[in-house]
């Protein structure tokens, strides 16, 4: 059954929920940034309905720096002692169609053998409410991918109106969540947001980007886009900041480090990016020696790799991020679009 | 108004390409919407007809691309904004690349916008946006036109733009600048002037958003280093991300030490972050206190000059006479 509550309601619907667990979600930021970012919630915070945090909520899951264990030196003892912290429930509130999808592609990564046990563990204790984009940006193209921002999945979906906020239970976690919140929510139609939903359809369509197409790309095209001499022009200006692969929702590479504290050490992991010149760097060196061949690691991955070894699914959601954020404007619009034309130019390729 | 026009730049590009005096081009690339425009290398004046821009949203310094540029066979045509002379010469001033190769026309600017500045006028469904005259005209997807004034809401460096002069160029089209009164540091005189706590509290406000992404550095034109210290494995500070806040912290601090008396204030740094933190007015505050300790001076303002901090003058102030002012 479909609940709502007044949008005048929704802080006292946000404070119950945090009373539930820990809930975090988009605010306006303070200072120089005022662009959202996932915060976690005290009493009288405003939910930011802004589009996309900078930040994506794969922070929540594999967060760019997790200690892992540390060893405590004492004369000739070494202590071994457990960091971890991801043992409690938490909410996440407001999460985009695009970022929930993410989430499947990080867990064919970190769920199946050997299963990654601190994500398995902070997404078993994970509640998420995803939130319907009745606004999307023009650097929005979720739908590419098979995304629909109109039916967002995740434990309890949520649409927005100018007047109320609904919220659809999808699976079990959701309508116990949705239970606790008892007379804060009334019961309503599910056909009450059907007019939200053609709404968003029609908006997705009308995007610059609705359009784009992976027809040029998924597991049987490595062949074919391995050697492609595009790849030197896309990736001339790069500068390797890596900040694409950052703010990137489903980015999972890390690398895992020691720490030298002084009196033991604390081995912890943090995101690494295939744009960097040191990344999986061993003995023999890097195996990537020059920026282009980094650069279309990137791509090739979300495009190529990861549909090949995962039943076609492309490892990119959509959400823009590194539309918005890289500092040359360089981005994977712009190399799907330049590889698919080369396609057609060269029929016989 | 832009005198300059894409045209100017497209002919001028063009005739020299055509006669064999250079052999590329270093130019802006349009991209998907009107503020995603990219730093490219042209090959043609087909290509250049095809994809370069030259409008409101080319911004981006050319000037550290002449580093790896100037590394291949011929002759590259760059074009300098006021700012990006100053970087230009900066660089000439460590040898960091080849004069003879490069082609360097100056450009007239009355300042840039940029994608996050527009971005946070116009936040949903940004179309695009253009300059007409004074204005700024903004389209988006929900919410109609924008009309703002132009000069009132360009980014932070080019709202106190240090200077209109092109400092250093073999041609100059349209007519050449001076040096302005910026008032480029106001912000740092208020942070001076704010208690240590609350200056302590602002930068841990801005700095704790950072991702480490380094982009600050890699555009940087004063950061040059074939290997700098924090991307060497053996240095011990080497990190991918932060381990921790204070880290962070030092990070930006050293950055902003090594740069000191080489940064040219172009503001690259604080336009490529992602998490919009305000990094330019760490180095202005280096820039301010050189100027006072030692008088005015502006790196890239002439090539080959000394900085205060490599010159050694027999009146520099002591510490005692900085402490005894009370500088912050
Ligand atoms: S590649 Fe870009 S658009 Fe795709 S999921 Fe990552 S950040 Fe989003
Ligand atoms: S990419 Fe799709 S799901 Fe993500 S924010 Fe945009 S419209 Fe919503
Ligand atoms: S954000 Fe842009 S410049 Fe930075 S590594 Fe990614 S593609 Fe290169
Ligand atoms: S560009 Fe911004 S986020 Fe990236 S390292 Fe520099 S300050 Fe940090």
């Amino acid at each position: 059954m479909m609940k709502k509550c007044p949008v005048s309601a929704l802080n006292t619907v946000l404070t119950a929920l945090s009373g539930v667990a820990p809930l975090y979600l988009p605010v306006n930021g303070k200072g120089k940034d005022t662009r959202a970012k996932y915060t976690k919630y005290e009493d009288g915070m405003i939910y930011s309905t802004a589009l996309n945090t900078v930040r994506s909520a794969k922070d929540f899951f594999f967060p760019q720096t997790e200690n892992l264990v540390n060893f405590k030196v004492d004369g000739k003892n070494i202590e071994i002692i457990d960091p971890r912290e991801e043992h409690e429930d938490f909410i996440l509130f407001g999460v985009r169609a695009c970022d929930y999808k993410s989430f499947d592609v990080l867990d064919r990564v970190f769920l199946s053998e050997p299963v990654d046990s601190y994500y398995a563990s902070r997404r078993a204790h994970g509640i998420v409410f995803t939130m319907a984009c009745t606004r999307p940006a023009e650097t929005c193209f979720c739908t590419t991918f098979g995304i629909d921002p109109s039916e967002p999945q995740g434990d309890v979906s949520c649409y927005m109106t100018e007047t109320d906020v609904y919220f659809d239970a999808k699976t079990e976690k959701g309508e116990v969540v949705l239970a606790k919140l008892g007379d804060l929510l009334a019961d309503c139609e599910e056909s009450t947001v059907n007019e939200q939903k053609e709404l968003i359809s029609s908006r997705m369509k009308a995007l610059p980007l609705s359009s784009l197409s992976t027809e040029a790309f998924g597991g049987d095209k490595l062949d074919k886009l391995f050697d492609d001499p595009r790849w030197e022009s896309l990736s001339e200006s790069c500068l390797a900041c890596g900040t694409c692969t950052y703010v990137c929702p489903t980015c999972q590479c890390y690398d895992i480090k020691d720490f030298d504290t002084g009196h033991g050490v604390c081995r912890f992991r943090c995101w690494d990016s295939c744009m960097y010149s040191e990344f999986t760097k061993m003995s023999a060196g890097q195996p990537r020696l020059t920026q282009m061949q980094r650069f279309r690691q990137r791509f090739m991955h979300k495009l190529v790799y990861y549909p090949a070894n995962n039943d076609g699914l492309f490892s990119c959601v959509g959400c823009g991020r590194c539309l918005a954020s890289c500092p040359i404007s360089m981005n994977i619009v712009k190399v799907m679009k330049t590889l698919s034309e080369e396609a057609e130019d060269n029929g016989s390729k | 108004m832009q005198t300059v026009t894409r045209e100017t730049l497209l002919d001028k590009a063009s005739a020299l390409l055509a006669s064999g005096e250079v052999s590329r081009v270093l130019g802006w690339k349009k991209g998907e919407f009107a503020y995603d425009v990219t730093p490219a290398v042209f090959e043609s004046a087909e290509e250049m007809e095809k994809d370069f821009v030259y409008d409101i949203f080319s911004g981006a310094n050319f000037s550290k691309y002449l580093i790896k540029e100037t590394a291949k066979e011929g002759k590259v045509l760059v074009f300098l904004k006021p700012c990006d002379s100053y970087s230009f010469n900066q660089l000439l001033t460590e040898h960091r690349f080849d004069r003879e190769k490069v082609y360097a026309i100056g450009i007239p600017c009355d300042g840039m916008m940029d994608a996050s500045t527009v971005k946070a006028l116009a936040p949903e469904g940004l179309v695009s946006a253009e300059r007409d005259g004074d204005n700024l005209v903004i389209h988006t997807l929900y919410d109609g036109d924008k009309i703002l004034p132009y000069a009132d809401n360009l980014p932070d460096r080019c709202r106190h733009c240090k200077s209109k002069k092109v400092v250093a160029y073999d041609e100059m089209l349209g007519e050449n600048g001076d040096v302005v009164d910026s008032h480029r540091f106001d912000e740092v005189a208020e942070l001076e002037a704010m208690s240590e706590d609350a200056r302590f509290a602002f930068w841990q406000n801005e700095l704790s958003r950072c991702i480490r992404c380094n982009a600050c550095r890699d555009v940087c034109p004063a950061c040059t280093c074939e290997k700098c210290v924090f991307d060497n494995p053996k240095s011990g500070v080497e990190n991918k991300a932060i381990s921790d806040s204070y880290e962070e912290k030092m990070f930006h601090i050293i950055r902003a030490f090594h740069v000191a008396g080489r940064c040219t204030d172009c503001g690259e740094c604080s336009r490529v972050c992602p998490q919009n933190i305000p990094l330019h007015l760490l180095n202005r505050k280096f820039i301010y206190d050189i100027d006072r300790n030692y008088g005015d001076y502006m790196a890239g303002a002439e090539e080959g000059s000394r900085a205060p901090l490599v010159n050694y003058k027999t009146e520099d102030p002591e510490a005692a006479d900085v402490l005894e002012r009370g500088d912050k």
